[in-house]
C-alpha cells in the first residue's frame, strides 16, 4: 500500500508533480542555477492569437478599459501644475467569475481538457478557485479548490469564506484546511488520489493566460486613446499577474514600464494561525509579493512561470487604510463597487499618476468582484471583533495586524518604493543557496535577467554574497 | 439524526500538532490542521459520530459528522461609521463644501 505520510507523500513530490501538469520540467534544466525560461515558456505550443481564441471560447476577456475622469481631477488636486497622468482602469471584475484570474484558468482549463484529464484540482483561497470553477462548468469537468480557510478555532477569513461560497456555486467541490503550509501535502495526496491536473498558478498555461490581458491594454489604449500606456500598475502578490500582463505588453510591442504594487502587512508572518485573521487583505499584499520575487520557485510547480522581478520597474506599497479608501473612491467617484484587493494598484496608481505629466496615460490592469465577505465594510467589521483598531488619521499611522489607519484626505494617499536592489540581491541570495563557489558564467547571465540588473551589478553583488558566507 | 443522502460537512484532523511540518512558526505547530469538506452522507448518524460522504466529485470522505445543512453566514458585517465619513469625506475633496448639506 501507498505510504501516505506527510514525510512519503512530499517525497513524491516531482512524480506527483510531473503527471499532474502534463510537463517535464527537467527538458528546461541545464544542471546549475539557469533553466530555459522561454523554453518553458514556449511549452504551451500557442500563439497569441491561439490564446485570444481560448479566452472567446470561455467567454473571458475584452473587459473594458474604463478612464477615470473625476478621480484623475482629484489626483491632479494634489499634483504640482501640470501634472497628475489620466487614470484607466481594465474592468477585469466584468470576466464571468469576476476577476482577471479567469485568463490564467481559461487556458489551464483548456489544456487539461486536451490532455484528457477528467478533472482539475487547484490549491487557492484566491480568486483563481472561481475562475478554475467557472471554466471547469463550461468545459464539463471536474474541480476541486483546495483552500487555507480557517484558523483553529475555526473562524474564516470572510474573503475566503465567500470565495468558497463562490466555487460552490459554480459546482466545485471545496476542500477548507486551517492555517498551514501543509496544505501543500493535502494538495498533493489529492493529486495522487484523482489523478487530475494540477491547475497551479505557476504554470507556463496560467502566465501566458495573462499575456492576454497585457495585450488588450495595448490594443484598447491604441483604439480609444490614440496612444500607448505610459506607465502600468500590478497588484502584486504571486507574481504571475505582473509577470503575464508585462509579457503581453511587449508582445503586443508596448515599452511601458510596470510598476508592482502590493498592500504593506509587514510583521505578519502568513503561516500564523494566530495572525492570519488579524490581516484584512488575503492576497495582494506583501506577505506573499516579497518572498514570491524573491524566491518564485517557492511556488507548487519545479519552476514557476511567474517571475516578476524580471519585468518590474519599481516595486510600491500602500497600506490597508489607503487601499479601503481608494475602494470608496472608485464607488462614491466613479460609480464602480469593486472588491478591495484588486484596487491595490489602484491606490497605488493614485499616487502614481501625480509623478507624471496630464497628457500621460496610467493603466491600473484590473479590478474584481465584491459581494458579502468580499467587501472593505465586511472586513472592517472583521478586523475589529479580533481586536484591531480602526481609525480615520494618519495612513502610515498603522502597524498591520494591530491597527488600520484610514486616510483624512486624498492627498495622504502615497506609494512607497521598495528597495530594487535589496529585492535582487535576496533572489541571488536565493538561488546560490548553500554554494560557496562563483557560478558559471552562463548562471550569472540568468541571475542577470532573473533580476533585471546588469551583467557587472549581478557578478558584485554575487561576490559580496560569497565573501558575506563564512 | 442527519439521514443517508442528507448535504452534511465532515472534519478531519489531518495532522496532530506533533505532525506539523518544521517550518511552521510556534503558535501554528501547536494546534492540528484541520480540514473540512461537504457531501451526502452514505449512511444514517449523528452529529459527532464517525461517518463517510460521497462529496461533488465522487470521492468518498471519512470524518466526523459535524453539520447537516451547512449554510453560508458571511455577510458585509456591522455598520461602520468610518467608511460613511471616508465616502462624505471624498465627496467634498472632489466637489466641494456643501455637497453632503
Amino acid at each position: 500500500m501507498t505510504d501516505m505520510s506527510y514525510t512519503a507523500v512530499m517525497g513524491r513530490r516531482n512524480q506527483i508533480m510531473k503527471a499532474a501538469v502534463g510537463l517535464d520540467y527537467s527538458q528546461f534544466e541545464s544542471g546549475g542555477i539557469a533553466f530555459d525560461y522561454e523554453a518553458l515558456m514556449a511549452a504551451t505550443g500557442l500563439t497569441m492569437d491561439q490564446v485570444m481564441e481560448v479566452m472567446a471560447s470561455f467567454s473571458v476577456g475584452n473587459t473594458p478599459l474604463i478612464e477615470l475622469k473625476n478621480i484623475t481631477a482629484l489626483a491632479r488636486q494634489y499634483a504640482k501644475p501640470g501634472y497628475g497622468a489620466r487614470i484607466l482602469i481594465k474592468d477585469e471584475a466584468c470576466n464571468p467569475s469576476g476577476s482577471f484570474k479567469a485568463r490564467r484558468a481559461a487556458l489551464s482549463v483548456h489544456m487539461a481538457k486536451q490532455m484528457g484529464y477528467k478533472g482539475v484540482v487547484t490549491a487557492t483561497s484566491g480568486n483563481y478557485g472561481a475562475a478554475v470553477a467557472s471554466c471547469c462548468a463550461k468545459a464539463g469537468l471536474k474541480c476541486i479548490v483546495v483552500q487555507e480557510c480557517f484558523d483553529s478555532r475555526g473562524q474564516g477569513q470572510p474573503e475566503i469564506v465567500e470565495k468558497a461560497r463562490k466555487c460552490e456555486a459554480l459546482g466545485a467541490e471545496v476542500i477548507q484546511l486551517s492555517v498551514g503550509p501543509e496544505l501543500f501535502y493535502v494538495f498533493l495526496r489529492l493529486l495522487e488520489q484523482t489523478g487530475y491536473f494540477n491547475a497551479s498558478l505557476y504554470t507556463p498555461f496560467g502566465i501566458q493566460g495573462v499575456e492576454s490581458l497585457g495585450y488588450e491594454i495595448a490594443q484598447q489604449c491604441r483604439s480609444q486613446f490614440g496612444k500607448d500606456p505610459d506607465l502600468v500598475v500590478a497588484t502584486n502578490a504571486g507574481g504571475g499577474n505582473l509577470t503575464g500582463t508585462a509579457r503581453g505588453l511587449i508582445k503586443a510591442g508596448c515599452k511601458a514600464p510596470v510598476v508592482a504594487a502590493s498592500v504593506d502587512l509587514k510583521g505578519l508572518h502568513m503561516a500564523s494561525d494566530r495572525q492570519f485573521n488579524r490581516k484584512s487583505f488575503t492576497t495582494g499584499h506583501t506577505g506573499f509579493g516579497m518572498p514570491f520575487t524573491t524566491w518564485p520557485d517557492r511556488s507548487d510547480v519545479p519552476r514557476s512561470a511567474a517571475r516578476p522581478l524580471r519585468y518590474l520597474s519599481r516595486y510600491v506599497t500602500v497600506t490597508q487604510g489607503e487601499v479601503f479608501y481608494t475602494t470608496e473612491m472608485l464607488a462614491i467617484l466613479e460609480g464602480m463597487e469593486r472588491g478591495p484587493a484588486g484596487n491595490t494598484s489602484l491606490a497605488a496608481a493614485f499616487s502614481l499618476a501625480q509623478e507624471l505629466p496630464e497628457d500621460q496615460i496610467l493603466v491600473v490592469q484590473e479590478t474584481e468582484y465584491t459581494g458579502a465577505g468580499k467587501h472593505q465594510n465586511a472586513q472592517l467589521d472583521f478586523a475589529r471583533k479580533n481586536g484591531v483598531t480602526i481609525t480615520i488619521g494618519d495612513p502610515l499611522d498603522q502597524v498591520p495586524g494591530e491597527s488600520i489607519t484610514l486616510p483624512q484626505h486624498p492627498g495622504q494617499i502615497k506609494a512607497r518604493e521598495l528597495d530594487l536592489s535589496r529585492l535582487r540581491r535576496s533572489l541571488i541570495k536565493h538561488a546560490l543557496g548553500d554554494s560557496a563557489a562563483m557560478p558559471v558564467e552562463k548562471d550569472i547571465a540568468f541571475l542577470s535577467e532573473e533580476t533585471g540588473a546588469g551583467l557587472d551589478q549581478t557578478r558584485a553583488i554575487i561576490k559580496e554574497l560569497l565573501e558575506e558566507t563564512p | 439524526m442527519p439521514k443517508k443522502g442528507d448535504w452534511v460537512l465532515i472534519t478531519n484532523t489531518i495532522l496532530q500538532p506533533g505532525e506539523r511540518a518544521p517550518q511552521v512558526p510556534e503558535d501554528t505547530a501547536q494546534v492540528p490542521l484541520i480540514q473540512w469538506v461537504k457531501g451526502h452522507l452514505l449512511a444514517d448518524a449523528d452529529i459527532g459520530q464517525t461517518a463517510q460522504a460521497r462529496t461533488r466529485t465522487g470521492r468518498v470522505v471519512e470524518g466526523i459528522l459535524q453539520e447537516e445543512a451547512p449554510a453560508y453566514s458571511h455577510s458585509f458585517g456591522a455598520f461602520i461609521p468610518e467608511l460613511l465619513a471616508v465616502q462624505e469625506g471624498i465627496r467634498q475633496a472632489m466637489w466641494g463644501e456643501g455637497q453632503d448639506d
